[in-house]
């Protein structure tokens, strides 16, 4: 197992940038998430860490070897397709061989490996079967079969659950989840989900645009977002942003919103004009008494909590209440925002302005 | 009763039946003519009104695979008896055998030649295929297009100038000549087939083998090839269709040493009068090869036709 380093890597398909100057690095046996939207590059940095696309510059190491411009055949590494490309015209048994048969490995080495692998999976009595028939779990299980048998280096995913049902993903990704910790493999795993990538990942890489937006541990991207795309991106409903005009000093510990004081964590760096104000719907109260005033427009009621919408001077707010609360649409009320978690963002940038709260978050990706 | 929207009504079925069972009369029927001729004494062959029922006699056979000369009775008697059975049906023309015929050559020929230039295109119509279905090939359009065009007018209006390079070469009349002409002829559809079949196969699988540890052509022939099977079996009978039953070309470029068959059968009509059961004969057994060619891949061959659109 192995560590992994992206250093500024890049790619270009001809005029377009898929992606733009990456570094990240994963920890050896790290389950690590590339999470962003559609179209973001995840798969092409996957697809370069994995050699199946060669960088157009920038460097990855893997068990700390540069193999940016190396074959995927000399790189030791597993990877689950989207689709599984399970081999077609080969049996489970002979799919789950595979990897094994281009190494030289010995026959009867061989079968008692394939077996041990069956084993662990719970496909032991589909083994003769061609993989034609097989329903979405049994191929998504001889596919990660195929990825576990040769002890790679680390493992691929490319949105290995993408082709299952909605029912059936929750229970694979633990599945997966536990077969990861048991092995202990450096796991890279692809998705546009970003509820899987809470569940799952031990660090999240967030990628937006070919861009690398925010790398770290799930708590510390959901908590102390480093750009407004992170903050809107995770979390549902996502951070409220406020937007205002205003000024934000070194060192201060709050900002005035409509001329209204509002407490924040204390500010390590200053900007003024415009400043978006950001605050996840669980850190919103509703308190009468509250000087920044809002309308109830919309309830939403989820069994133990509600999600009530309010009407502000600077735009919708979505508050996380106890079901227990009364509300009622159209009720005039004071917001309080909890003083340790927001974020302020320069509107323009998008980036987060560092406070006393993020700063070690922000430090690190 | 219960309306489905995938099985057809009764009424519907009975009518696709008959039509299907009409067309392959129809399409069988001067095959049979053909088997059944060879089987005719030289008078039944000509015979009118067409005799259906007959006493069948090998004697087509015989005058097609040798060569014989009319013999006096002073011959005859100083022969002696006939020896085999095959001398004894010459015999009772009054003929006796000389020798064998030029025909088992000929076939020969037609089955290396034919054979030969469907593997060969077999091998470059894949290798071309798979580069323009997965590598960026310069001008890739223009190139397939090109390709398509030398299809765009018969190959015989080409034969001049044909003739005068292959005379210039010294491929007239030569087994090479002739599977070089033919795979030339073949190459443009079976890049075609064989590019449309390839594009079909998703790239994760080679990416798939490429990841386990095997090199590009490993992957190549390990993972891609038996996969286009279907493909390739479907182009490789069309391609020996078309050389199998080539005649222009052969008549043109090839009289001794490399004739094919097609040329030959003809040829036979002129050498004892009309003898149609020889022709016949020589018609039955050019046959052969293809049809046990095309049984041997009928498996692939349903899905192949229709190009990949009943695949999964
Ligand atoms: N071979 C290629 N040639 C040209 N453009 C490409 C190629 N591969 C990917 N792209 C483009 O690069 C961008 C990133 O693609 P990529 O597949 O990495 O996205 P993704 O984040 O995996 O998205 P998805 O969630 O849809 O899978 C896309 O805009 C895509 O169109
Ligand atoms: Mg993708």
């Amino acid at each position: 197992m192995a560590q992994i380093r992206i250093e500024n890597v890049r790619k270009d398909f001809g005029a377009f940038t898929a992606v733009q100057s990456s570094t990240f690095t994963i920890e050896d046996g790290e389950f690590f998430m590339l999470l962003g939207p559609s179209g973001c590059g995840k798969t092409t940095t996957l697809r370069m860490m994995a050699g199946l696309e060669l960088p157009t510059s920038g460097e990855i190491f893997i068990d700390g070897e540069e193999v940016g411009q190396k074959p995927a055949s000399q790189r030791d590494i597993a990877f689950v397709f989207q689709m599984f490309a399970l081999y077609p015209h080969m049996n489970v048994g002979k799919n789950i061989s595979y990897p094994l048969l281009s190494q030289g490995m010995p026959k009867v080495q061989v079968k008692k490996k394939v077996a041990e692998i069956a084993e662990i999976l719970g496909i032991t009595d589909i083994l003769n079967k061609p993989v034609g028939g097989l329903s979405g779990g049994d191929r998504q299980r001889v596919a990660l079969g195929r990825a576990i048998v040769r002890d790679p280096k680390a493992f691929f995913m490319d949105e290995p659950l993408g082709a299952l049902d909605a029912e059936f993903r929750e229970h694979m990704s633990e599945e997966l989840r536990a077969l990861h910790d048991r092995m202990n493999a450096t796991t890279v795993y692809v998705t546009h989900d970003q509820l899987e990538a809470m569940q799952m990942g031990d660090k999240i890489v967030v990628m937006n645009h070919g861009v690398v937006e925010q790398f770290g541990v799930p708590q510390d991207i959901y908590d102390w977002p480093a750009t407004k795309f992170v903050a809107q991106f995770i979390g549902s409903p996502p951070m409220n942003f406020l937007n205002f005009n205003g000024m934000v000093g070194t060192g201060s510990t709050e900002v005035r919103m409509n001329d209204i004081s509002i407490t924040v964590p204390e500010a390590r760096e200053g900007t003024h004009g415009a400043i978006t104000f950001g605050i996840r719907p669980e850190h919103v109260r509703l308190d009468d008494s509250a000087p920044y005033r809002g309308r109830v427009v919309a309830t939403e009621y989820l069994g133990t909590t509600q999600i009530v919408t309010l009407e502000t001077a600077n735009g919708a707010v979505k508050a996380r209440l106890s079901s227990a609360e009364r509300v009622n649409v159209g009720d005039q009320t004071g917001l309080q925002f909890d003083a340790r978690t927001i974020s302020l963002f320069d509107a323009e940038t998008g980036k987060a302005l560092k406070s006393a709260a993020n700063k070690e978050v922000l430090s690190n990706g | 009763m219960s309306f489905s929207v995938t099985e057809p009504t009764k009424g519907t079925k009975w009518f696709a039946g008959i039509l299907v069972v009409a067309y392959a009369v129809i399409t069988i029927i001067p095959l049979l003519w053909i088997i059944a001729t060879g089987f005719k004494s030289p008078s039944d062959s000509i015979a009118y009104p067409p005799v259906v029922v007959f006493e069948p006699t090998l004697e087509g056979y015989v005058n097609l695979f040798t060569d014989r000369t009319r013999a006096t009775d002073d011959m005859l008697e100083a022969a002696g008896p006939p020896q085999t059975w095959y001398e004894e049906i010459a015999r009772a023309r009054g003929t006796v055998i000389s020798g064998p015929s030029r025909y088992g050559e000929r076939f020969l020929n037609s089955v290396i030649i034919g054979f030969g230039s469907t593997a060969l295109c077999m091998i470059l119509g894949t290798a071309a295929a798979y580069a323009f279905s997965r590598f960026r090939v310069p001008l890739k359009d223009d190139l397939l297009f090109f390709i398509l065009s030398t299809r765009m007018m018969p190959p015989i209006a080409v034969a001049i100038p044909i003739f005068l390079i292959f005379r210039n070469l010294g491929l007239n009349d030569t087994h090479l000549g002739m599977i070089l002409l033919y795979t030339a002829v073949n190459l443009s559809l079976s890049v075609w087939l064989l590019k449309g079949f390839i594009d079909e196969i998703p790239l994760e699988y080679e990416e798939a083998a490429l990841i386990d540890g095997y090199t590009r052509f490993q992957a190549f022939y390990k993972v891609v090839l038996p996969q286009a099977a279907t493909g390739i079996a479907s182009t490789a009978i069309f391609c020996l269709i078309f050389a199998w039953n080539e005649y222009a070309f052969a008549v043109l470029l090839t009289s001794g040493e490399a004739q094919t068959a097609p040329p030959f059968i003809p040829n036979i009509i002129g050498v004892n009068g009309k003898d149609w059961p020889a022709v016949a004969a020589g018609a039955t057994i050019f046959l052969v090869p293809v049809m046990v060619f095309t049984v041997l891949l009928r498996k692939h061959l349903l899905r192949g036709i229709t190009f990949g659109a009943v695949r999964k």
